[in-house]
């Protein structure tokens, strides 16, 4: 019985489609950027895109995420390490660039600003 | 999985399945936030070329999609492995399992002779703070494709050698979610440090 659930569940359909899927996505990613066939933004959009939606489609289709009956375990953890990702990702980034800014300026204009502050 | 719930001497068992998969994939969630950083670390070094080649320059962009299509099919093959001891069909799993085994062994060779061709013309991890933060992370997916190896090899033996029992088919699971989580981590690599790299962000 047990077998019987699982098997209709997940079927070779399943792979194929996020196999295909997936193929096609990545070469039509690597056609656009092999060929330069836009302007550097765009392409650095559409790559980030196409890289999301096959992420999305593996996840569905390989790892079978959001398939679980209902106390859905893996899903609440999948969505909390999307979070920390997120903050870890973009906090560093933000920092990182920010200290770059900072550091960009010379050591007067860091002295004025310092000063500037002064009694804060 | 725990829908199938039935008689009382099936239960614990089937308790017991559930925990392991469910811990398993908290385990591959942390892994993730340890891949997140080092992406976060890549993202920020990626510029810091210090005089030497950018990934502009170096990357070999029809190589790595070789690469990626094999770790793609070796990831399908691996799919399919499961449907194969969801039928019960100890034979036709291993076949897959093989071509799984193989299709990995292969992608590492490609990715190993990738890091030996940098290695070689100067370009290791001292050469720059982009190319430290190149390695780690590539490396650090190369390292579980390897450990994925080797734990795929010994499930290999298992059902060569014990056959398709339950505790097989339950290692095979979860390895194949490994093996899926290796591919997924693969798409952020291919594009975010290869094609942007030869966009040049």
């Amino acid at each position: 019985m047990s077998k019987q659930t699982i098997e209709t569940t997940v079927s070779s359909r399943n792979y194929v489609v996020g196999f295909l899927g997936s193929l096609v996505l990545t070469i039509i990613a690597f056609v656009l950027v092999q060929h330069h066939m836009f302007s550097k933004w765009i392409l650095v959009w559409m790559v980030a895109i196409l890289a999301g939606s096959q992420f999305i489609l593996q996840l569905i289709y390989f790892m079978h995420l959001g398939r679980e009956p209902k106390p859905r375990w893996k899903l609440a953890v999948f969505i909390f390490m999307l979070g920390v990702v997120i903050i870890v990702v973009a906090g560093s980034l933000w920092i990182m660039t920010n200290l770059n800014y900072r550091m960009l300026n010379s050591p007067q204009q860091i002295n004025r600003y310092i000063q500037s502050q002064d009694g804060l | 999985m725990s829908e199938v719930v039935t008689t009382g001497q099936n239960t614990p068992q089937i308790e017991m399945t559930d925990k392991t998969t469910l811990g398993f994939w908290i385990y591959l969630m942390t892994d993730c936030v340890l891949f997140a950083s080092l992406f976060a670390t890549y993202a920020v070094l990626h510029t810091n070329t210090f005089g030497g080649p950018s990934g502009k320059e170096l990357f070999n962009l029809s190589f790595v999609l070789i690469e990626t299509l094999i770790l793609l099919t070796s990831s399908f093959s691996c799919g399919l492995t499961i449907l194969a001891v969801r039928k019960r069909n100890n034979a036709l799993a291993q076949t897959w399992l093989s071509v799984t085994f193989l299709l990995g062994i292969l992608f590492l060779l490609l990715e190993l002779s990738e890091f030996r061709h940098l290695v070689v013309e100067g370009n290791s991890w001292r050469r720059s703070g982009f190319l430290s933060a190149y390695f780690t992370l590539v490396g650090t997916h190369g390292l579980h494709i390897t450990a994925g190896l080797l734990w795929l090899a010994v499930l290999r033996w298992n059902l060569l050698k014990r056959g398709l029992t339950d505790i097989t088919a339950k290692r095979l699971t979860m390895f194949s979610l490994f093996w899926h989580f290796l591919d997924l981590i693969w798409i952020f690599i291919f594009s975010i440090v290869y094609l942007f790299g030869v966009i040049g962000v």
